[in-house]
């Protein structure tokens, strides 16, 4: 056991958890945010994406002591701002069905549209071909993820 | 029968169907049942004698909830059943909710599975509504000393028409609930309907997409600790032996035992749960699947195929049609095992105490759970409260109750709340797959390219077998679900089951038997039109009765997607269509081919599911179907080796990605039929009119998936 500091959606969090430990099971069991999903363990699917210094991660993978001191954003702080253009965007088009795998395709969003203001199709494709839906809202997500990068224009 | 024309038997509500439960302070709460199926539904209101399942409540704040015994599974019954009663209230939609139930045997059954629930519930829910928006109105009469045919229900409010004056439904709910329950109520016309067929926002969107909603996984209890399980990589094995040693000396672990299903490493986190579970040495006796494979299967299937099969439809003289034929057509189809893969691995939480015990779970079927944790616990059912979480996908797979039995045998050997988590790996190995099955047909033709005779043989495990091996085996077999009854005019017909069964855990996954059914008759009806040079959808067309609901959905589809007119880029065209859960699809997918790779660019539907409560949601399902139907297609295989699933993760078990989803186009029919189910019947014609594209554009025929093009 180590005690390992954090700084999770800007607050500073002191951990006392084993090195090694994913950061997605210190995020979920340790700290109790439960936003980002566990859903492969081998950042094959994407349901765990947070962001380690602005780029997307996969946290199933990723040890918590390679996050020590990077700032880490999950989904509970991209979400505490209500006007953030992709919930807004996830909203209109109705994306979820059983939601789960929401939370890591935002996050990934996120972090592709922070770098590419006016995403193609293909850069769409291309950046979220790690992050799998087993409801099939793929197209919907597409479709948000435009709208969201002209709204994040406009801010 | 449509809907507008139940006028002496539905448009009225029995006595005793519906019971006021409020206690004082609470608003107007009335009990109503939702029957398990329709045939039940007029059985059970007989008497007055019955007890509520489902509940509506208007709170003194104006505010309506909703509670239903049914699992949100993506699906949308968590908006879509409260639309339906809410209709009928003549409610204002911004203040309707609704809470799950909890699972009681009393409140009867509430299985969420066979695209049931809009099905059942649509009846139930509109009376229940209606009787409380009559039974507001009439305690707004009283207040107002006016007749009630002065008043008028609207969005939340009863209106006085001659004075204009109003009362909001939250002012009114403490005298209605005082008013007696009508035993005849009017229902709307359908022409009046305002919530459904509205496009409605669901209403859980905004915590799935927050990472606030809460499902099965994140649900905790204080002082609860985790396990993981190692269980026998064979199907059927046990435990032989094990050695817990170094899982005991890791940091976090708490208990090491033996149950049922293999060993439990109990933990402080799930992460220390994992490790210790990979850190124990267990030898299995692998039992009468060890050395089972995919070839072992195939040679089941082979041999029983061969023999009779029972013969489940027979029409005409098939075989001798055959003989006499213009022409003839004969196939071979084989269809793999399937895993559900829902993005949400099994998990459980159970707090079994001597006296009592309380599971979290999603799960399609709580009643289930309740019964099974009963058994394990040693309890009667009703010391069982099954609370049902928000689930992350489930297919079927949430019908079975494996991981729960787990957690309580875990959580009563703990003596603690014990929460079961199973990796991607364990949910992938320790699956109840999807059946596969061998499939062998003819067909004859005559000079006028009409169907004279068909023959249907298939070979296939039962899943009621294996799960329930000592009830009578259910007539028709589920096996022959889509192919027994065929939509398509022949004379002579011959649809025989030969079953299957072997050591492969096989279970209800997406539209069950239909699955592989229509994937096989759409496939070879195709191949019979190509022999008879006749145009696939001419083919069909004719081959269907003219008032036929499975006819419109073909001929809209066609005429959306284009057909007969060229495709233009490379592209080939096919098209399927089936019926499954009382409801009627077809879709036209455009494909193109680049070496070893077939792309679906594009997918017209067109369905046909009686009324439809949410357009938005009927789309979204669609689109679901498609997406897990085309994965099934063009990857999805489960081998077998050794007795075991020879998949992990999703590295071998690969699921469809966003560059492969096609564009899909939903056209809807337009019907006052009542609803039937949608979260099914979209997935079983995806598979072949891909294939039947595959085929326009190549010449090759796919009779065997998932899809392996061979460049």
């Amino acid at each position: 056991m180590a005690s390992i500091s954090l700084t999770v959606n800007g607050d500073i969090k002191l951990v006392d958890v084993i090195p090694e430990t994913p950061l997605l099971w210190v995020l979920r069991d340790t700290l109790r945010m439960t936003g980002t999903k566990f859903g492969c363990g081998r950042g094959l699917c994407g349901a765990c994406t947070v962001h380690i210094d602005g780029e997307a991660a996969h946290s199933c993978i990723t040890p918590v002591e390679y996050a020590e001191g990077k700032k880490i954003t999950t989904i509970e702080g991209l979400a505490r701002d209500p006007q953030n253009p992709l919930i807004r965007a996830w909203l209109l088009e109705e994306v979820s069905q059983c939601g789960y795998c929401q939370p890591g395709q935002i996050m990934t969003a996120a972090a592709l549209i922070a770098k590419r203001t006016k995403p193609t199709d293909a850069d769409i494709n291309s950046a979220m071909s790690g992050n799998l839906c087993r409801c099939g809202t793929y197209t919907r997500i597409r479709r948000a993820i435009q709208r969201a990068a002209t709204w994040e224009l406009r801010r | 029968m449509g809907v507008t024309e139940m006028k002496t038997d539905a448009n009225t509500t029995r006595r005793g169907f519906i019971k006021v439960v409020s206690v004082a302070g609470a608003g107007l709460v009335l009990g109503f049942h939702l029957p398990a199926n329709e045939k039940k539904f007029n059985s059970e209101y007989g008497d007055g004698n019955f007890t509520p399942n489902a509940w509506l409540k208007i709170a003194p704040d104006g505010s309506v909830s909703v509670t239903v015994a049914r699992t949100e599974l993506g699906q949308g019954v968590r908006t879509a059943l409260p639309m339906i009663l809410a209709e009928e209230l003549e409610a204002d939609w911004s203040r309707v909710g609704i809470e799950p139930a909890v699972a009681d045997p009393k409140y009867g059954e509430m299985t969420t599975g066979g695209s049931t629930s809009v099905r059942v519930s649509w009846m139930p829910l509109r009376k229940a509504g209606a009787v409380a928006r009559e039974m507001l109105i009439a305690s707004a009469a009283l207040t107002w000393g006016a007749l009630r045919e002065s008043c008028r229900a609207e969005n939340g409010s009863v209106i006085h028409i001659p004075s204009g004056r109003s009362l909001s439904y939250g002012s009114l709910a403490e005298k209605a609930a005082k008013q007696p329950v009508p035993s005849d109520v009017p229902l709307k016309d359908l022409k009046n309907f305002k919530i459904v067929g509205q496009s409605l926002p669901r209403l859980d969107s905004r915590d799935k997409i927050q990472g606030s909603a809460v499902y099965g996984l994140d649900f905790r209890l204080p002082g609860m600790l985790t396990a993981a399980v190692s269980r026998s990589p064979v199907f059927g094995g046990t435990v032989k032996s094990y050695d817990d040693k170094k899982a005991r000396s890791l940091p976090g672990v708490r208990n090491v035992l033996q149950i049922q299903r293999g060993i439990a490493v109990i933990a402080d986190s799930t992460w220390a749960a994992f490790q210790a579970r990979d850190a124990l040495s267990v030898i299995w006796e692998e039992g009468k699947a060890s050395g089972l494979g995919s070839a072992g299967i195939r040679a089941i299937f082979d041999e029983r195929i061969t023999g009779e099969g029972a013969e489940v439809r027979r029409e005409g003289d098939p075989l001798g049609a055959l003989e006499k034929a213009a022409g003839k057509v004969e196939a071979e189809y084989e269809l793999p095992f399937l895993a559900h893969a829902q993005m949400e691995p099994m998990n459980c939480l159970a707090d079994v105490r001597k006296d009592s015990a309380e599971i979290w779970v999603p799960t399609q079927s709580p009643q289930w759970v309740q019964g099974a944790v009963a058994e394990v616990a040693g309890l009667s059912p009703e010391k069982v409260i099954v609370h049902t979480t928000l689930a992350g996908g489930g297919f079927g797979r949430r019908l079975m109750v494996d991981y729960a039995i787990e957690a309580a045998q875990i959580s009563k050997a703990a003596g603690a709340p014990v929460k079961v988590v199973w990796n991607r790996e364990d949910d992938m190995r320790h699956d109840y797959y999807r059946p596969a099955s061998l499939h062998r047909l003819k067909a004859g033709y005559d000079g006028t390219g009409k169907l004279t005779s068909w023959v249907h043989r298939i070979a296939a495990p039962s899943i009621s077998a294996q799960l329930f091996p000592d009830a009578k085996p259910e007539n028709p077999p589920y096996a022959v679900d889509g192919a027994a009854n065929i939509q398509y005019n022949v004379p002579n017909i011959l649809v025989s089951y030969s079953m299957s069964n072997t050591p492969v855990p096989v279970g209800w996954w997406r539209s069950v038997y239909n699955s592989q059914n229509a994937f096989v008759n759409e496939s070879f009806i195709d191949e019979v039109a190509a022999a008879a040079k006749v145009d696939p959808f001419d083919f069909r067309r004719k081959h269907l009765p003219e008032d036929s609901r499975l006819r419109k959905v073909l001929e809209l589809a066609a005429s959306e997607a284009g057909w007969g007119k060229p495709t233009g880029g490379g592209r080939g065209r096919g098209i399927a269509c089936h019926s499954s859960f009382d409801s009627f699809v077809c879709h036209v997918a455009e494909v193109s081919v680049s070496g070893k790779i077939l792309r679906v660019h594009r997918v017209v539907s067109a369905v046909d599911c009686g009324i439809v409560v949410n357009p938005a949601i009927l789309r979204a399902q669609i689109e679901g179907a498609v997406a897990l139907g085309l994965t099934a297609a063009l990857k999805g295989e489960v081998n077998i080796e050794n007795g075991s699933a020879a998949i992990g993760n999703f590295d071998d078990y690969p699921l469809l990605i966003m560059e492969e989803m096609p564009e899909v186009e939903v056209h809807i029919i337009k019907s006052n039929e009542e609803p039937t189910g949608i979260g099914e019947p979209g997935l079983p014609p995806i598979a072949p009119a891909v294939t039947n594209a595959l085929f326009s554009l190549t010449g090759v025929r796919i009779r065997k998936l998932p899809i392996r093009l061979t460049g």
